[in-house]
């Protein structure tokens, strides 16, 4: 069972036609993409600051209106962009906690919100609710009548997904949920957000910059590079057994103990200007392995490995 | 609300605005109870009467009324117009802000490009033509004073609402299932009413003057009906042989609008958000240092040494202790990491090497810091200007918060060299051009003149770096720089500062959270925990064998590729608010090894060599 279905879903900002002249082509931020995530599966969707995984993750919840594609949430169509009605199947957990929270509103307010318009509930239910949700994030229900200044970067982001919880939603987008965390508390939110998954069968997108924390959650993981998806298979293989060059190049630049410090590429490689992209793959400039093909055509994504598709001419064979 | 009028009242003037502002409005609550002469009784017999005569306190104008009468009665209508077109302007400007900082898009642009028309003509021409069209009144007096103020709101409110509608809480609103007008009146509108009560607090005075200024064109208020303008406007005729009359009003305005004005800023200062850390003042140049024990005895160990370092944050009767006593030294050549969680005090220990911690709220309470040997604490202001960027330099977190937004990288570098050396400008521009290279920038030559907004944040932070190495320092504190960055960017900017270190004998205290940049770069390492460390080592020591609970768990928390997937571990519970420790370890409440002698005393940072652990009960002995 298909929880999430995305079809040739792309978005291109548009830069508004000058005075003079004609138009010029937008920025594409997502180029048409097409993937699906099973129930009760973890994506985790990785990728360096402007490769669009923001803006996929902000379509994905209805935030923002898709130039082409559609989404499919539990075999229902959803393109339209209102946000409530993606608010009951899809839920968003955004990266600052502090600054999901309106700073004049009390967590029980916060807390009601969706339960009052998303599924008209009255007061006693609502209290049950809230009650219920608390419980599981492992949050005190003294809690409730503060602000939200008052709580720690965990605690608030505890809140966050509560809120979220609160959506009762089939699937939930995790953008960099831990990232404004500290490491120790970084693990309490991530085994919480694994028991809530068990618990409540929900399906997750994973979005981070953070490779062994995506390794560490995910089922199977989504690279991204240039609004494109370059590779995408199952968390244990993916990093293990790279097929794309830019997945490798990550692997190896993740820090690791024990790992002598190396450059792995030359240091005027730089992601290539969104307003003027380069033909055929966007990556053949920092690529040691492309060749006259990379520049000239753009590689479809096909099935590399086992379960592991990757768009490169020149896959890295094991 | 009590802390705020507390705050409001600490400033004198505006409490003394606030006390005369109080008594005018009470005197004009009650005029109509007051045993006063109808202020509109004629007698023209008695015109022009002196203050202090029999019967008239204040004196007659020219028509013999009774000028205290007439100015209590005016005081009160003039108030209550400049307040209701100070509101009616709050509400309708306030409004027409937020849908179009709300929506934006063409909507904005509509909306804004009107209200723009109505700034562009002289307020008081425009009230003219309203009160022409309108026709004369104080009704319509007070409807031009509120239109001429909309614009006013309008691009106020506007300005804030357009920052908050981007903010994730309003995204987060929407997904919760709320609505356009929900959102506007539920979530903004909260959010920019302290800005609206301080535009409110600051104006009010304003339209106050400007519905006088039309009363004594005769536009406002009709005679036979005083208000402050329309008295002012009658008094004119006889400003030289009666005097009083006119200034009788005109001290009134003047009281009014002083008061009001005093307390509208005061209003603004007591809401202003940098104030709940302390006075509204700017922070010195230098951290205060105020040392209370004898400053430790030299032994130099390293090219910059730190000695028992103390570092704290006085707000209000809360003392918070940051930095508790840290000793650390680096040698040239060498690279020290300094590792801890938000809030153990790691960043505020680099700050006050070179006195950069905001005072107030902080002060240096003990310790000393020694650049080849010499007290950088005691020394003095000149001394250490001199010493920052030249000796010992700093590379921060976010280069875009530290560049300089509106100058060109070129020229932010040509001035940290010429700050500190007489250089002519080509050969600064030269240099600039050298350390682009050295950092590895490509194009160097046309990067001097890009402005940051223009780089890459791997480059930005490269020129961070450039700017730290202008004047070849010995030390350089690098605060987190590769947080901001991301992963294939990081192992560039890493790379650089190990050759930079290797090639010109750079010391470097590295401050970050992540065991695996500390484990790449540096030859040492320092654990904090809440102000203080509690374990030191050779890097791969401490790693492959921790010492200290503390360490143990964290490096267990980290999450390493090529694990696959798995349950992480972690670490139940907060770190303590450093201004309330708990006697002991710092880490006992959380520590499943705790035992009873661990929550007593002091307990001291113990080892041998360059290892050193602050536990009675650690993981290894060392």
């Amino acid at each position: 069972m298909q929880a999430l279905k995305v079809t040739d879903l792309s978005k291109t900002f548009d830069l508004g036609k000058p005075l003079f002249g004609t138009a010029r082509p937008g920025v594409r931020a997502v180029r048409p993409m097409s993937f699906s995530v099973a129930r009760g599966e973890t994506l985790g969707i990785v990728g360096e600051s402007g490769c669009g995984k923001s803006t996929l993750a902000r379509m994905l919840v209805g935030l923002m209106a898709p130039s082409t594609g559609h989404i499919e949430i539990a075999g229902k169509a959803l393109d339209n962009a209102d946000p409530a009605a993606f608010g009951r199947l899809i839920q968003y957990v955004f990266q600052d906690p502090i600054s999901s929270l309106n700073p004049r509103k009390t967590v029980r307010q916060i807390m009601e919100t969706p339960l009052k318009r998303l599924y008209g509930m009255n007061q006693a239910e609502r209290n049950k609710r809230i009650a219920e949700i608390f419980d599981s994030v492992n949050l005190r229900e003294e809690f409730l009548g503060r602000y939200p200044h008052e709580f720690s970067g965990g605690q608030a982001q505890r809140i966050g997904i509560a809120r979220a919880l609160a959506a009762a939603p089939e699937i939930m987008v995790l953008d960099e949920p831990v990232s404004a965390l500290d490491v120790s508390v970084q693990a309490q939110v991530l085994n919480l957000l694994a028991d809530l998954r068990r618990d409540f069968g929900l399906t997750y997108l994973f979005i981070s910059h953070d490779l062994a924390v995506v390794e560490a959650v995910s089922d199977r993981v989504m690279v991204l590079y240039f609004g494109t998806v370059v590779e995408i298979g199952r968390a244990e293989q993916i990093f293990n057994a790279p097929k794309h060059p830019y997945t490798r190049l990550l692997a190896d630049s993740a820090p690791v103990v024990g790992r002598p410090l190396a450059a792995p590429e030359q240091v005027d490689s730089e992601l290539p200007d969104p307003l003027n992209p380069p033909p055929g793959c966007a990556f053949a400039r920092r690529c040691s392995r492309a060749t006259a093909i990379c520049r000239d055509q753009e590689p479809p994504l096909t099935e590399k490995g086992k379960d592991q598709f990757a768009a490169c001419h020149h896959p890295i064979a094991d | 609300m009590g802390h705020f009028l507390k705050l409001l009242f600490r400033n004198r003037l505006a409490a003394l605005g606030a006390t005369v502002l109080s008594a005018l409005l009470i005197v004009v609550l009650i005029t109509p109870l007051l045993p006063l002469p109808d202020p509109n009784a004629t007698a023209t017999a008695e015109r022009f009467a002196r203050p202090f005569t029999e019967g008239h306190i204040l004196g007659t104008d020219h028509l013999g009324r009774d000028l205290l009468s007439r100015l209590l009665h005016g005081t009160r209508l003039s108030l209550a117009v400049g307040i209701a077109a100070a509101l009616i302007a709050a509400i309708i400007g306030s409004t027409i802000g937020l849908v179009a900082g709300y929506f934006g898009g063409r909507i904005d642009n509509v909306i804004m490009r009107g209200i723009d028309m109505l700034m562009a003509f002289p307020y008081i021409l425009l009230a003219l033509a309203i009160v022409a069209a309108l026709g004369p009144g104080l009704m319509n007096a007070l409807i031009a004073v509120a239109a001429v103020n909309i614009p006013f709101f309008a691009r106020n409110i506007r300005g804030i609402t357009v920052g908050l509608a981007g903010r994730e809480f309003i995204d987060a609103a929407r997904l919760s299932g709320l609505g356009h007008t929900r959102i506007l009146v539920g979530e903004l509108l909260p959010n920019v009413l302290p800005t609206i009560v301080i535009a409110m607090s600051t104006t009010v005075g304003w339209m106050i003057l400007e519905t006088a200024g039309l009363s004594f064109l005769g536009l406002g208020s009709q005679p036979p009906v005083a208000d402050l303008g329309s008295m002012l406007g009658e008094a004119r005729a006889a400003l030289i042989t009666a005097p009083h009359t006119s200034v009788v009003p005109g001290v009134m305005i003047f009281l009014i609008v002083m008061s009001i004005n005093l307390l509208g800023d005061g209003v603004r200062d007591a809401l202003d958000p940098r104030l709940k850390s302390g006075a509204l003042s700017r922070p010195r140049a230098v951290t205060l240092v105020d040392r209370k024990g004898p400053v430790p005895a030299a032994e130099q160990r390293g090219l910059l040494d730190l000695d028992a370092l103390e570092t704290q944050f006085h707000v209000g009767k809360r003392v918070y202790r940051a930095v508790g006593g840290v000793s650390l030294y680096v040698k040239s050549g060498e690279c020290v990491g300094v590792i801890g969680e938000s809030g153990s005090g790691k960043s505020v220990t680099a700050l006050s090497v070179m006195g950069l911690v905001p005072s107030p709220p902080g002060v240096i309470t003990g310790g000393a810091v020694r650049y080849e040997g010499e007290d950088l604490l005691g020394a003095r202001y000149e001394t250490l200007r001199r010493r920052r960027g030249e000796n010992v330099a700093y590379i921060f977190q976010d280069p875009l918060a530290t560049l300089h937004p509106l100058y060109k990288i070129g020229d932010q570098l040509i001035e940290a060299i010429r700050v500190h050396h007489d250089t002519p400008p080509k050969e600064a521009r030269a240099k600039a051009l050298d350390l682009l290279r050295a950092v590895r920038i490509p194009n160097a030559e046309s990067r001097l003149d890009n402005y940051p907004h223009e780089m890459s944040g791997g480059m930005r932070q490269r020129v961070g770096i450039a700017m730290a190495m202008a004047n070849d320092p010995d030390v350089i504190i690098a605060d987190e720089p590769t947080t901001a960055l991301d992963v294939t960017v990081q192992a560039q900017i890493l790379a650089l500062l190990d050759d930079l270190r290797r090639e010109r004998g750079l010391a470097i205290i590295f401050i970050t959270h992540d065991f695996g940049v500390v484990a790449q770069l540096c030859d040492r390492v320092a654990v904090m925990y809440a102000g203080r460390i509690v374990e030191e080592g050779p890097t791969m020591q401490v790693l492959d064998a921790p010492a200290h609970p503390y360490t143990k768990r964290l490096i267990a928390c980290v999450p390493e590729l090529g694990s696959g997937k798995r349950k992480l571990a972690s670490i139940p519970g907060l770190p303590p608010v450093v201004d309330n420790l708990p006697e002991g370890c710092a880490f006992a409440p959380r520590c499943d090894k705790a035992r009873d002698d661990c929550r007593r005393g002091a307990i001291l940072l113990a080892g041998r060599g360059l290892r050193a652990v602050r536990c009675i009960h650690p993981e290894e002995a060392v």
